[in-house]
C-alpha cells in the first residue's frame, strides 16, 4: 500500500500526526504540488483517533463560521473515493436529529435554514414520517416524546480506517514520506523561526511544520512554548454485537446526548457525552457508560436487547468554544490544526484540504477563515452551543 | 472514580460537577494595567498537562463545597483532595 521510508534530512513540509495530517499531505501533493513532504506518526496509521471515532459524517451546523466548512467537507466526502481511487465505504444513509418539544423544533428549523443557506441539504420531518422510517423509536416516551426530526439525507457513515488508508496510499504515490513510529520530542526554533523537529528517529529539518495531533495538541505545542485554549477530555464509544440491518441511518437523541448508527458488519455504534474531566487515559469511567445507555433506552428501547461487544475511549482536544483552529502560530514556519473536540472525523477531508491550503499559500482557505487562534481575545468565538469557555460542556 | 471528600469521606465522582484547572481560583484583578491580557489567559488558556493535574470539582449532589482535587490525568488516580476555600485562603485570597 505504501513505502516505509527512513526520514530524509530536509523536507519542504513536515506534518505531525497521520490522521487529519495524512489528508493534508495528500492535498498538499495533489492540489498544491508540494511533494517533498513527510508525515510523522507517533504510532502506526490509524492508532489514534482515526481508529477511535464513530464514523459519522454530516454538515448540520448552525453558525456561519462553521457550516460552509463542514459542507465543503461533505462535498469532498462525496467525491473522495473517485478522487483517491479507494473504497472508503462512504454511505450517505442520512442523519436524523430528533426533537422532542416545540422550542426544539423551532431551533432545528433555524438550523436547517442555516444549512440550506450554505448549500447543504436539510428536511424538517414530522412524527408521522419518522414513524415510517424508524418504527422502533419510543414515540410515547412520557418525558421526551419524539415530535419530529431535522433530517440531513446526505449525512451518513464512512469506514474510518479506509479513509486514512486511501489518503496514505494516494499521498505515498505522489511522493510523500509516511514515517510511522516516529514521535516528535521537540521543535528546532531559533529567533522565532521553526527550522524543523527533533524526533525519536533524529532531527529533521523543514521549511514549514504543521501540527495536527488531536488530543495531544497541548502536549506537542508545549514543546514550542505555547499554551493552547484547550483541554484534553476522554470520549467513550460503544459497539454492540452484530445484528441484522435495523437502523436506517444515524439517529441522535435531542433531549439527552446519544447518537447511534449501524455499521456494515451489523454492530450498533453509539456514544454520548464526554466523561467531563481532563484525561489522557484513552479510557473512561462507568457513570458515563450508564448515562449513554440511559439515553439509548430513552429513545430506542430495543437497544436493551443487544449485548455490548466492545467500548473504548479517545482523547478529544476540546477547545474553549467547541470549534477548531486551523492557523499559523506566532512562530514563523509553525502551523497548527486542532481543537476538533469530538467532531473531527467528519471534518477530515476539509481539515486536510484547508491545512494544505494554509501551508502552501500562507493564508486561510475561504471556508476556514474563522478558525483563528486570536478569536478568543478578539471576542470572535464560534460557540455552536452557546455555553461559554467551558470545554466539558461543548 | 472515588473522591475522598475532606468532610464527608469517600464519595462517587458522579455526585460532582467538574469545572477545570485549579488555577481558576486565582482570578486576576480587572483593574490591573494588563487586565485584558490577564483575563484572556485566565479565561481561555490552559496548561492541560498529561499527568498530575490540580482541578476544581463542585459537590453538587452533596454539601455543595468546592474541592481542589489533585489527580493523574493518565491513570485517573486521585492523589489529594482539599477544600477549595482552604486552598484559596492559603493563597491569600
Amino acid at each position: 500500500m505504501w513505502r516505509d521510508p527512513e526520514p530524509q534530512q530536509h523536507y519542504d513540509v513536515i506534518i505531525i500526526g497521520a490522521g487529519h495530517g495524512m489528508a493534508a499531505a495528500y492535498y498538499l501533493a495533489k492540489v498544491y504540488g508540494i511533494r517533498k513532504v513527510a508525515v510523522l506518526e507517533k504510532g502506526w496509521l490509524g492508532s489514534g483517533n482515526t481508529g477511535r471515532n464513530t464514523t459519522i459524517i454530516r454538515s448540520n451546523y448552525l453558525l456561519p463560521g462553521n457550516e460552509p466548512f463542514y459542507e465543503f467537507s461533505m462535498k469532498l466526502w462525496e467525491g473522495l473515493e473517485q478522487d483517491f481511487n479507494f473504497n472508503a465505504m462512504v454511505s450517505q444513509r442520512g442523519i436524523l436529529n430528533l426533537f422532542h418539544s416545540d422550542p426544539q423544533r423551532d431551533a432545528f428549523a433555524r438550523r436547517g435554514n442555516s444549512m440550506l443557506l450554505a448549500g447543504a441539504d436539510a428536511v424538517l420531518l414530522d412524527e408521522n414520517l419518522i414513524r415510517k422510517m424508524c418504527p422502533f423509536l419510543d414515540y410515547e416516551n412520557a418525558r421526551f416524546p419524539v415530535k419530529g426530526a431535522l433530517w440531513q439525507p446526505r449525512g451518513g457513515t464512512v469506514r474510518h480506517d479506509a479513509v486514512v488508508w486511501g489518503y496514505a496510499r494516494g499521498a505515498d504515490r505522489l511522493g510523500v514520506d509516511i514515517i510511522q513510529n516516529c514521535e516528535v520530542t521537540g521543535f528546532d526554533i531559533q529567533d522565532g523561526i521553526c527550522l524543523g523537529v527533533e524526533t525519536t528517529k533524529g532531527p529533521i529539518k523543514a521549511n514549514k511544520v504543521g501540527v495536527s495531533v488531536a488530543g495531544s495538541s497541548s502536549k506537542v505545542m508545549a514543546q514550542a512554548g505555547m499554551r493552547l485554549p484547550m483541554e484534553s477530555h476522554v470520549l467513550q464509544a460503544f459497539v454492540s454485537e452484530g445484528l441484522k440491518p435495523c437502523l436506517p441511518g444515524v439517529i441522535t437523541f435531542g433531549a439527552g446526548h446519544f447518537y447511534v448508527s449501524q455499521s456494515d458488519k451489523g454492530g450498533l455504534v453509539f456514544g454520548g457525552d464526554l466523561d467531563g474531566y481532563n484525561s489522557y487515559a484513552q479510557r473512561g469511567n462507568l457513570p458515563t457508560v450508564e448515562d449513554v445507555c440511559e439515553g439509548g433506552m430513552a429513545i430506542m428501547p430495543m437497544i436493551g436487547k443487544a449485548r455490548l461487544l466492545r467500548m473504548w475511549g479517545g482523547l478529544m482536544d476540546m477547545s474553549m468554544d467547541g470549534s477548531p483552529i486551523i492557523d499559523k502560530t506566532h512562530i514563523s514556519g509553525l502551523y497548527f490544526n486542532g481543537g476538533w473536540c469530538y467532531g473531527g472525523f467528519k471534518a477530515t477531508p476539509a481539515s486536510g484540504y484547508c491545512m494544505a491550503h494554509l501551508l502552501a499559500k500562507d493564508e486561510p482557505h475561504h471556508t476556514a477563515t474563522a478558525f483563528r487562534f486570536d478569536r478568543f481575545n478578539k471576542g470572535l468565538m464560534i460557540d455552536e452551543k452557546g455555553v461559554g469557555a467551558q470545554p466539558n460542556l461543548h | 472514580m472515588i473522591i475522598e471528600h475532606p468532610l464527608l469521606g469517600p464519595r462517587d465522582a458522579a455526585e460532582f460537577v467538574y469545572l477545570g484547572d485549579a488555577s481558576l481560583i486565582d482570578r486576576p484583578d480587572w483593574d490591573n494595567p494588563d487586565g485584558d491580557k490577564e483575563f484572556f489567559e485566565y479565561l481561555y488558556l490552559r496548561d492541560n498537562p498529561e499527568g498530575i493535574h490540580r482541578e476544581l470539582w463542585y459537590h453538587e449532589q452533596g454539601d455543595r463545597s468546592w474541592l481542589v482535587v489533585t489527580r493523574n490525568t493518565l491513570t485517573h488516580e486521585i492523589l489529594n483532595v482539599e477544600l477549595a476555600r482552604q486552598v484559596a485562603l492559603a493563597m491569600g485570597r
